[in-house]
């Protein structure tokens, strides 16, 4: 009996290791998208743009999709769904949004670029999927995104597809704000 | 691998007959720590299991034999599917193997008992009460776990009722039984060795059972993780699978096919360990390539954890990791062949019969390699496309299920009841199941394939009408199958009340250690240890 015990002890140890591993799988799984770029994630942070030289021999054509999520009553879309731009070149695209509600509402967007590898060349100077953007009822705003593609996008891609899905987080951000009891009205 | 006791055992079993206390009735059951007792509840509970997943099928093949909605609605249909999934691997398949390996390792090591006794009454004692409450809760308002047995994040999470919580206790006692199970059988065999049991003289039911116990030690806490993050995402805010909190629905697939895929060879294992004690048996040869077999089982086992992703071909991933998957997964094609082309070689100019445990073991062969096959259709990327979420895939994981582990644990079962009751079983009935089976069981998966490639998506309650005929079929099919499961209830009942007395070789072929006790087995066996040259 006595000897089975540490063979029982490294055996429960694996068997917690493996429950601990299935956690860990989750910021291993963040840290290879951003590596590899491939799950269509863009950086959460600005990108600069010390890259002055713009490849005018090639023309990329970014196209945006924007949808509000199920539960998310704003009317949300970019001024224009197509544009053609050069590598390397800074442009900015307005997104509007309308609160058509009685009242005030926050909002994220989420971006995912389509096809998944071309996400590690598309830089957003500023984003407004950078931070929460509050609505109030009956509202409206235009919300800038400043951003270029890097030259050294791989030669095959022709197109990116840039798809903000917006949530409604009214609730997570009112938990987030002590002292404040008159949201919504 | 030939294994000689030099001592036979009749006086010692005659000894500790007296000396047998044990309580009556039901106390018996509940409090025993006896290998053997506690294989038999496995067995009979993975039995009733059988018949309550396969009640589920039949409702199932019911509402499909005919195309339109015609005896359950589509959420209830929903809730069949996941239900029988759940209930037929964790409930029917991993319990019967767990039986198999109460009753087998320590006979066939030299043993007195598992290693934990007292541990091993906990493993099986809790699985009723987690099959409970999954099955309870298709009856609270809102109904039962409807989202398939996969589970995935955000029908289990944003889109499921509250029976969700239910199933996902369930899954956890499932998890901690086997885990315990897994980790009992290691240790036996790692320390209860009869001397001279030397690791390359192990039997191959015993080599394939260290393997999966090894397996589910590793993944079933991946699972248990996993059903925790669906609780968390569900009932507490966390957004591990939401994206709307910076989580990704699709790592709720890589979490769950970690576990998932090796838990197909869990399922399997096992099975090529049963097939591989009585080939040589029944064909009265040795085994063909003891060494490569065990080998090829440890390479399986590593494989399993390198191709989770085959199943997520469609998600997107980049052309790399697709291919990097798909070879991975063919790779295992290599050591599975090399099993099969043993076990055919061991036949090979063999004195072969054809009793009930040599057919099932027979049809194994052929029909697993069958769902091999599809199966490395499946694992061709650009092929996925068309086969992914069709009645292909439906055939294929039967095939490798049903006719692959189901018929190896029906096999074992005939095989070892002898040893087990004392008496053989009515060959003539054993055939009748047999051939059932077999038809059945053809006529119920194998058109699956051809309305899959069609494009019949799997887990719909209605389909288009080319598919009506061939899903008629189907579903006679079904019907004829689960009525043949009956003979083999028959059989079960009269081989436990009587019969024509066992030898204790029972077959004439058979080797090991485990026919070298009386039939029936002594309640104790190896109480001292055989001494093996």
């Amino acid at each position: 009996m006595a000897q089975n015990k540490p063979l029982i002890g490294k055996l429960l140890l694996v068997t917690l290791a493996m429950f601990g591993f299935g956690f860990a799988l989750v910021p291993l799984y963040d840290v290879f998208c951003d590596i590899t770029g491939i799950n269509g994630k863009t950086a959460e942070v600005a990108a600069t743009s010390d890259n002055a030289i713009v490849d005018t021999s090639r023309e990329i054509t970014i196209e945006f999709l924007a949808r509000p999520n199920k539960d998310m009553p704003w009317v949300f879309k970019p001024e224009v769904h197509s544009m053609k731009v050069h590598p390397g070149e800074i442009h900015i695209m307005n997104y509007l949004a309308l609160n058509p509600t009685g009242k005030m509402i926050v909002g994220q967007a989420v971006p995912s670029v389509s096809p998944g590898q071309a996400a590690l060349y598309f830089n957003k100077i500023e984003c407004f999927c950078f931070s929460q953007q509050q609505l109030a009822a009956g509202k409206d705003m235009l919300m800038p995104l400043q951003f270029y593609v890097d030259p050294a996008l791989p030669a095959h891609f022709h197109t990116i597809t840039l798809n903000y899905t917006l949530y409604d987080v009214t609730q997570a951000w009112a938990a987030q704000q002590p002292q404040q009891d008159n949201i919504g009205e | 691998m030939t294994v000689v006791i030099t001592e036979p055992n009749d006086h010692e079993h005659h000894e500790h007959e007296h000396h047998d206390h044990k309580p009556g009735g039901i106390k018996r059951w509940l409090y025993t720590t006896n290998h053997k007792d506690i294989g038999t509840m496995y067995l009979v509970f993975a039995l009733i299991m059988f018949f309550i997943g396969g009640a589920m099928a039949m409702v199932i093949r019911l509402e499909l034999f005919q195309p339109g909605m015609q005896f359950v609605d589509p959420h209830f249909f929903n809730q069949m599917t996941t239900v029988h999934g759940l209930i037929m691997v964790f409930g029917a398949v991993m319990p019967a193997f767990t039986g198999l390996a109460n009753w087998m390792i320590p006979m066939m090591i030299g043993a007195p008992d598992m290693a934990l006794p007292r541990m091993n009454n906990w493993s099986f004692w809790i699985l009723p009460f987690a099959f409970l409450i999954l099955l309870l809760s298709l009856f609270m308002p809102g109904g039962g776990p409807s989202f398939g047995w996969t589970f995935y994040a955000p029908l289990s999470t944003t889109y499921s009722g509250d029976s969700t919580a239910l199933f996902v206790f369930s899954v956890h006692i499932m998890g901690i039984s086997s885990i315990m199970g897994a980790i009992n059988v290691i240790v036996t065999i790692w320390n209860m060795r009869a001397p001279g049991m030397t690791w390359m003289k192990m039997p191959l039911f015993v080599w394939t059972w260290f393997i999966t116990a090894f397996l589910l030690i590793m993944v079933m806490p991946v699972l248990a993780g996993v059903v925790t993050m669906v609780l968390t995402d569900k009932y507490f805010g966390t957004s591990f699978f939401d994206a709307a909190g910076g989580g990704d629905p699709v790592l709720f697939q890589h979490i769950f096919w970690f576990f998932g895929h090796p838990e197909v060879y869990i399922m399997i294992l096992p099975a090529f360990g049963i097939v591989s004690a009585i080939i040589p048996t029944f064909a009265r040869k040795r085994l063909f390539g003891y060494a490569s077999m065990v080998y090829a089982t440890a390479s399986i086992a590593i494989l399993s954890f390198l191709v989770w992703a085959h199943h997520m071909f469609t998600t997107g991933m980049p052309v790399f990791a697709t291919l990097f998957f798909m070879y991975a997964t063919m790779l295992i094609a290599v050591p599975t062949g090399v099993k099969v082309f043993n076990w055919v070689a061991t036949m090979w100019r063999g004195a072969m019969t054809f009793e009930v445990p040599m057919m099932f073991a027979l049809a194994f062969i052929v029909l697993f390699t069958i769902g091999g096959f599809s199966g490395l259709m499946l694992a061709i990327t650009p092929a996925d496309f068309q086969y992914h979420d069709t009645y292909f895939v439906v055939a294929h994981f039967h095939y490798v299920l049903v006719t692959g582990a189901v018929f190896s644990i029906v096999a074992a079962v005939y095989y070892w009841l002898p040893k087990w009751t004392g008496n053989m079983y009515d060959e003539t009935l054993g055939q009748w199941h047999f051939w059932c089976s077999l038809i059945s069981v053809n006529l119920l998966f194998f058109p699956m394939h051809f309305v899959g490639l069609a494009g019949m998506p799997r887990r719909i309650p209605d389909y288009a009408l080319q598919f009506a005929d061939f899903n008629a079929f189907i579903s006679i099919g079904g019907f004829l199958f689960g009525l043949s499961q009956l003979i083999f209830v028959w059989v079960l009942i009269k081989c436990a009340r009587g019969g024509v007395k066992a030898t204790d070789q029972v077959w004439e072929g058979a080797e090991g250690l485990e026919w070298e006790v009386p039939s029936p087995a002594p309640y104790h066996t190896f109480e001292t240890p055989p001494v093996i040259k």
